[in-house]
């Protein structure tokens, strides 16, 4: 306790790295994830390897990730681009196959009228497909999200700085306290994290929050136990 | 013979599922209980196998109370079928046939044998045998699912709403199909359904129980139709159970005879024939259908001619005759024998005579005041 | 660089001795397979148990809320806590033991659970009312059905035990890792990224032989088609790019 309570300055400094290391790879994911999985939605044969080859990435430890990036990448081991392009790639891998299934969650009359009505097919993607995706999607953001933000921590040991250096430096120096402060850290984040999806995609859905009935449904389908995918 | 014994199913909360039903489902007969949702007719349906125990009373197979034998034992001996089917996804169609003759220790060559046997009884052809559940439309599925349940060849079957969950085509279809079968087989049969009609057509004897587990009436299925025993039963009869219950009303009717005229014969002489505008257009003595003398042109075709009309068989069911008559562009039903020989004609009015004669009955008297055929247990 | 790690992967005195790289696969796959059976001791049965009674839903979504703690912090606390009150070689490995099993229970359990839960009623009551006893309509029909949702369990968590065992190394266990953060102390760029390809060669093979088992063992009548639903479902357990077990 009280090594936390003279570091706040340290921890607050660290979080927000934290969270900008965790957050862009999350927006950049969902940037990349949307147009291939609306291309692998649209064509059968590209399903499957779209699948196959994003598994085959997420396969790979986070830790071995960051080491070869630089080989890949031409960076020095030490660059937070190494962690924010490897992490891209897993959210990216989690990401497509909810876009995927997102896309395919419209109900198949929906976008049948939406194309007799004349919507070409990337007006019905932006106004039609995507909205209603949104529940699917988000879903599958929150579970980026959580795992991302521990993932991240494991940058500490190839020198990146963010909460993972309370963990790192607690652990070496036996401090307790720091150790703590670093978890309850990334816990708290995973959570802020969390609800600002999920409030996100309250925003983005207000006929949800209309229908009384099939809202309590599709919500719940949203809060479905959620947390971290592969995390280390 | 399956006997219902006062048996009652009563849940924790209080609801009464099943309220003292007290019924005998006679061997080699299908027994339909029929009802509307809520009146316990599944519930009662198993207990018979004890996927549900009564709460009191007992049910005797063959004079022995089913609670006496071993559930896995019961059960193996009694054919079920369920709405959804329920068959394996993970297993093949003759391996899901198979399951109750391994089950009972049938040597694999048999039990395989066995199923293919039964895959051509219930009319799907024998590739079907190493295809899986899902490559399998709903009508099939069902068809297997009743492969499945006679595949050990049990006395006794039991159906919950088995043709429920297919379109009406193919549901009539599988009932003509299953009522083929049970000619050939004679199982005792417990079926339950919420549609009356199909009770009607399938049930030798219909139990219609009301909401709330309590057997309303037990009758066959003409003594259900022409006396109802009471508002609920005639109620969920429906309407037409009048003119519905004529199917099962056979009589002769007067046929008056009919000029025919023949294709290729001429304009003047099917004109000649022709009786209040319309002639019939027969060949070989069958009857083709009817031609109106505005459609004459040089001589009469078989092309130009009404196919309207329904074809009744002498001493067939009084409904037939009567649809005949009214379904006929000339108001005059065709009447055939046996081979489909025209007989003659019949007009409606003459159908009607026949049904009032048979309403008052051979002794002339009235019949009795609504009583079923079997009184349900009053308490 | 390249060239480098090339050297270093290939010069056969890399590949000997106690510090080799043929040992330290060795201990890596020993331990992950040691792990994987602990956790799906405790993990399959408590699955198949909830699905199929539909009791203890809580600890399921309990499991993978406890997910989102950093395993790196798990990994520290515990050795700190557990490493002085034990001796020798075992101070090293039993901290990361526990928390490798612990994090390989949450995909374990959710696998388990979904699978059985995948089971359609109507097959189950059709089952029982057919006459199977209850251990038969288990094995003969539940497990079955059940497989190529637990197997994809089985999948994650095993990829989940290679990787944190690889960050493990930095707590005293052996194994891949080794390289990896021994490389990173001493500065050794050639031996840290070669063992970090031989993490992810590892990785991939283990996956694509898993693969290769789940085709092996499902049935072909289970096409996998899961319901949009039940996939979401699965991708909010963290099982979500290893779902599709076709």
């Amino acid at each position: 306790m009280t090594w936390i309570s003279g570091h706040l300055g340290d921890i607050w400094r660290l979080t927000v790295q934290h969270a900008v290391l965790a957050a862009i790879p999350l927006v950049l994911g969902l940037i990349v994830s949307i147009p291939l999985g609306w291309a692998a939605a649209r064509s059968r044969r590209l399903v499957p390897v779209a699948l196959a080859g994003t598994g085959l990435l997420y396969t790979i430890p986070s830790l071995a990730l960051f080491i070869l990036m630089p080989l890949i990448l031409g960076t020095k081991i030490l660059d937070p681009v190494n962690v924010i392009v490897a992490m891209t790639i897993y959210t990216v891998a989690l990401l497509v196959r909810t876009v995927v299934d997102g896309l395919g969650s419209v109900p198949s009359h929906v976008d049948a009228a939406a194309r007799a009505m004349g919507l070409g097919a990337f007006r019905r993607l932006v106004t039609v497909q995507l909205p209603l995706a949104v529940p699917v999607i988000a879903a599958g953001l929150r579970v980026a999200a959580v795992s991302n933000v521990s993932i991240v921590s494991v940058a500490s040991l190839i020198g990146v700085s963010q909460l993972g250096d309370l963990l790192v430096d607690g652990y070496n120096r036996d401090i307790p306290g720091e150790l703590w402060a670093g978890i309850v850290g990334c816990l708290v984040l995973a959570l802020l994290f969390d609800l600002l999806i999920q409030g996100l995609a309250r925003l983005l859905t207000p006929w949800l929050r209309a229908d009384s009935r099939s809202s309590a449904r599709r919500l719940a389908l949203a809060d479905a136990p959620r947390d971290v995918g592969v995390a280390a | 013979m399956i006997r219902f014994e006062k048996v009652t199913k009563r849940y924790p909360g209080g609801t009464i599922a099943v309220d003292e039903v007290t019924l005998d489902a006679p061997t080699g007969a299908i027994t339909v209980l029929v009802g509307p949702s809520g009146c316990g007719k599944t519930t009662s349906l198993r207990m018979v196998n004890r996927m549900i125990e009564p709460t009191s009373g007992r049910i005797l197979l063959d004079d022995i109370d089913t609670a006496r034998i071993p559930e896995p034992a019961l059960r193996r001996g009694i054919g079920y079928v369920i709405q959804q089917g329920g068959l394996f996804p993970h297993q093949s169609i003759e391996r899901n046939i198979a399951t109750v003759p391994l089950l009972l220790g049938w040597e694999k060559k048999r039990a395989y044998a066995r199923a293919r046997e039964l895959l051509e009884v219930v009319g799907l052809p024998a590739e079907m045998a190493t295809r899986y559940p899902g490559q399998l439309s709903g009508g099939q599925q069902q068809r297997v699912g009743v492969a499945r349940a006679l595949a050990a060849d049990p006395p006794v079957m039991l159906m919950d709403e088995p043709f429920s969950a297919v379109d009406p085509v193919v549901r009539t279809q599988l009932q003509d199909e299953f009522l083929r079968l049970q000619g050939e087989l004679g199982k005792t049969i417990i079926l339950v359904t919420h549609d009356i009609d199909e009770a009607v057509k399938l049930g030798d004897l219909v139990a219609v129980l009301r909401v709330g587990g309590r057997l309303a009436q037990v009758a066959t299925p003409e003594e259900l139709l022409a006396h109802p025993a009471d508002d609920f039963v005639a109620d969920f009869v429906g309407r037409d159970r009048g003119y519905r219950a004529l199917s099962f009303v056979e009589g002769e009717v007067p046929v008056q005879a009919e000029p025919t005229v023949a294709p290729g014969d001429g304009a003047d002489l099917a004109r000649s024939r022709a009786v209040d505008g319309w002639v019939l257009v027969a060949e070989d003595g069958r009857p083709l259908g009817w031609l109106h003398t505005d459609w004459l042109r040089a001589e009469v075709s078989a092309d130009r001619v009404a196919l309207g009309g329904t074809l009744a068989t002498q001493g067939g069911p009084l409904r037939a005759a009567l649809d005949a008559a009214l379904s006929s562009p000339s108001g005059r039903g065709v009447v055939v024998d046996g081979d489909g020989r025209l007989l003659g004609t019949v007009r409606a009015r003459d159908v009607l005579a026949e049904v009032e004669r048979h309403r008052t009955g051979s002794t002339g008297q009235a019949p009795a005041q609504g009583r079923p055929t079997q009184a349900p247990v009053q308490t | 660089m390249i060239p480098k790690i090339w050297d270093w992967l290939t010069d056969p005195a890399n590949w000997s001795g106690a510090d080799g790289i043929a040992t330290r696969v060795q201990e890596h796959l020993t331990y992950s397979l040691i792990v994987l059976a602990i956790a799906s001791l405790i993990a399959l049965p408590l699955g198949l148990w909830i699905g199929h009674t539909g009791r203890g839903r809580p600890l399921v979504s309990a499991a993978n809320a406890a997910r989102a703690v950093p395993t790196l912090g798990l990994l520290f606390a515990l050795a700190l806590w557990l490493g002085p009150r034990l001796s020798g070689d075992l101070a090293f490995t039993a901290p990361s033991i526990i928390v490798l099993v612990l994090l390989a229970l949450p995909p374990l359990l959710a696998g388990a659970y979904a699978g059985v839960e995948a089971v359609d009623p109507a097959t189950r009551d059709a089952a029982r009312g057919m006459g199977l006893s209850d251990g038969q309509v288990l094995r003969q029909v539940e497990l079955p059905i059940a497989l190529p949702l637990l197997l994809s369990g089985v999948r994650a968590a095993t990829l989940q035990v290679i990787a944190t065992a690889t960050i493990a190394a930095y707590v005293g266990l052996g194994g891949l890792g080794r390289f990896l953060i021994d490389g990173l102390a001493i500065g050794d760029y050639a031996a840290t990224a070669g063992g970090a390809l031989l993490v992810a060669v590892l990785a991939l093979l283990v996956d694509l032989l898993l693969a290769g088992v789940v085709r092996l063992l499902v049935s072909p009548g289970l096409t996998g088609k899961q319901s949009r639903r039940r996939r979401v479902e699965l991708s909010a357990a963290g099982l979500s790019p290893i779902a599709d077990a076709t």
